[in-house]
């Protein structure tokens, strides 16, 4: 069944994600748009946009609105509590050991290198999207405008994003 | 007030006020539980905060189950989790209603043309603070590189490289610890 399907998926996608909401995206784009077909690519890149300027961390977002498009109001609830259920697993054992955690060197190993890995992620995330900027100059320009508005001049990534709307709605 | 309660009301008014991602509600959580509330003392959400940040699952949902759980055990992480989760899946139920529908039309397609570059933008912004505060060097950026490769370039699933990256890092931190001890001998 659909619904017990965006569980599982949304369990898996919970359960390796690691490095903030960035880094899941590449899990993500897998799982919905390549193999279960349950939004298109373009929807994917437009939810990613979406979720910057919602509330909310962007795995709950993704859960709630692919759930919702694939199976209405339930397929939301499933895919949501789905995403978050390896948390409420996971955490309630780590609370329980929080002493035994302290220091833990195997943890810290493994963080280390997660660490690194998630960065790897995030770059195949903007990758992944690399079309959504090649497509057309003044994709490009957009793209550049907002790269240097956000790393240099450190504003907000909602005006940048309601500002990248209204030149699409004015110039493309 | 009931104190369940009031732990959902804190945990939503956070859930509905910090906009893109869940990383902007991590100082307000750790100022409404620590200096607000008095739930927790500084030293215990930071512990807390680290613990959540090594857990998978988003950091924000790892750290309002934590914190629920430590003030008021399972009844109190279910109040935290929901309040937590709570604005972002109604707002989000309302787009995904609203924009379904409207998706297609010819305005909402130019107004995404020009989102979705800034997107990718604000995706790749990150990576740079993110390789200085994660002490990338020569010796290691191959890790990085190689990820993005594999996972953009090759369609390799992140499950793969995360499981791998997990396994490696308890090989290494076995012959470290076998190295110091034979160091101490």
């Amino acid at each position: 069944m659909l619904q017990i399907k965006l569980f599982i998926t949304f369990f898996k996608i919970g359960l390796f994600s690691f490095g903030g909401g960035y880094a899941m995206l590449p899990l993500i784009q897998q799982e919905v748009v390549q193999n279960n077909q349950w939004i298109t690519q373009a929807t994917f890149s437009n939810l990613i946009g979406i979720s910057q300027t919602t509330p909310g961390p962007i795995a709950i977002n993704s859960a709630t609105f692919i759930g919702f498009r694939t199976a209405g109001i339930s397929g939301a609830f499933l895919a949501t509590l789905g995403v978050i259920t390896p948390s409420i697993i996971i955490i309630s054992i780590f609370s329980t050991i929080i002493s035994k955690l302290r220091g833990n060197t195997y943890l810290e190993a493994v963080m280390q290198i997660l660490k690194l890995v998630a960065i790897g992620l995030i770059a195949a995330a903007a990758l992944l999207l690399r079309t959504d900027v090649t497509n057309s100059y003044s994709s490009a320009i957009i793209f550049i405008l907002v790269f240097f508005a956000s790393f240099k001049l450190k504003v907000d990534p909602i005006i940048l994003i309601l500002l990248s709307g209204l030149a699409g709605f004015l110039f493309l | 007030m009931n104190q369940y309660l009031e732990m959902f009301l804190s945990f939503f008014k956070i859930g509905a006020f910090t906009i893109g991602g869940g990383y902007a509600m991590l100082p307000i959580i750790e100022k409404e539980v620590v200096d607000n509330k008095n739930w927790l003392s500084r030293d215990e959400f930071l512990e807390m905060l680290a613990i959540s940040q090594s857990s998978p699952g988003p950091v924000s949902i790892n750290i309002s189950i934590f914190c629920g759980l430590k003030i008021k055990k399972a009844k109190g992480a279910f109040c935290t989790l929901l309040g937590c989760i709570l604005p972002s899946f109604i707002v989000i139920l309302l787009v995904a209603i609203v924009f379904s529908g409207i998706e297609t039309h010819p305005i909402t397609i130019k107004i995404f043309n020009g989102i979705r570059p800034a997107v990718v933008a604000l995706i790749a912004v990150p990576i740079i603070n993110l390789a200085k505060t994660s002490k990338v060097t020569l010796k290691n950026v191959w890790i990085p590189i190689i990820t993005a490769f594999l996972v953009a370039f090759l369609n390799i699933n992140p499950i793969y490289i995360i499981s791998l990256a997990i396994i490696a890092g308890i090989i290494l931190n076995q012959k470290i610890q076998k190295a110091k001890e034979n160091a101490t001998d």
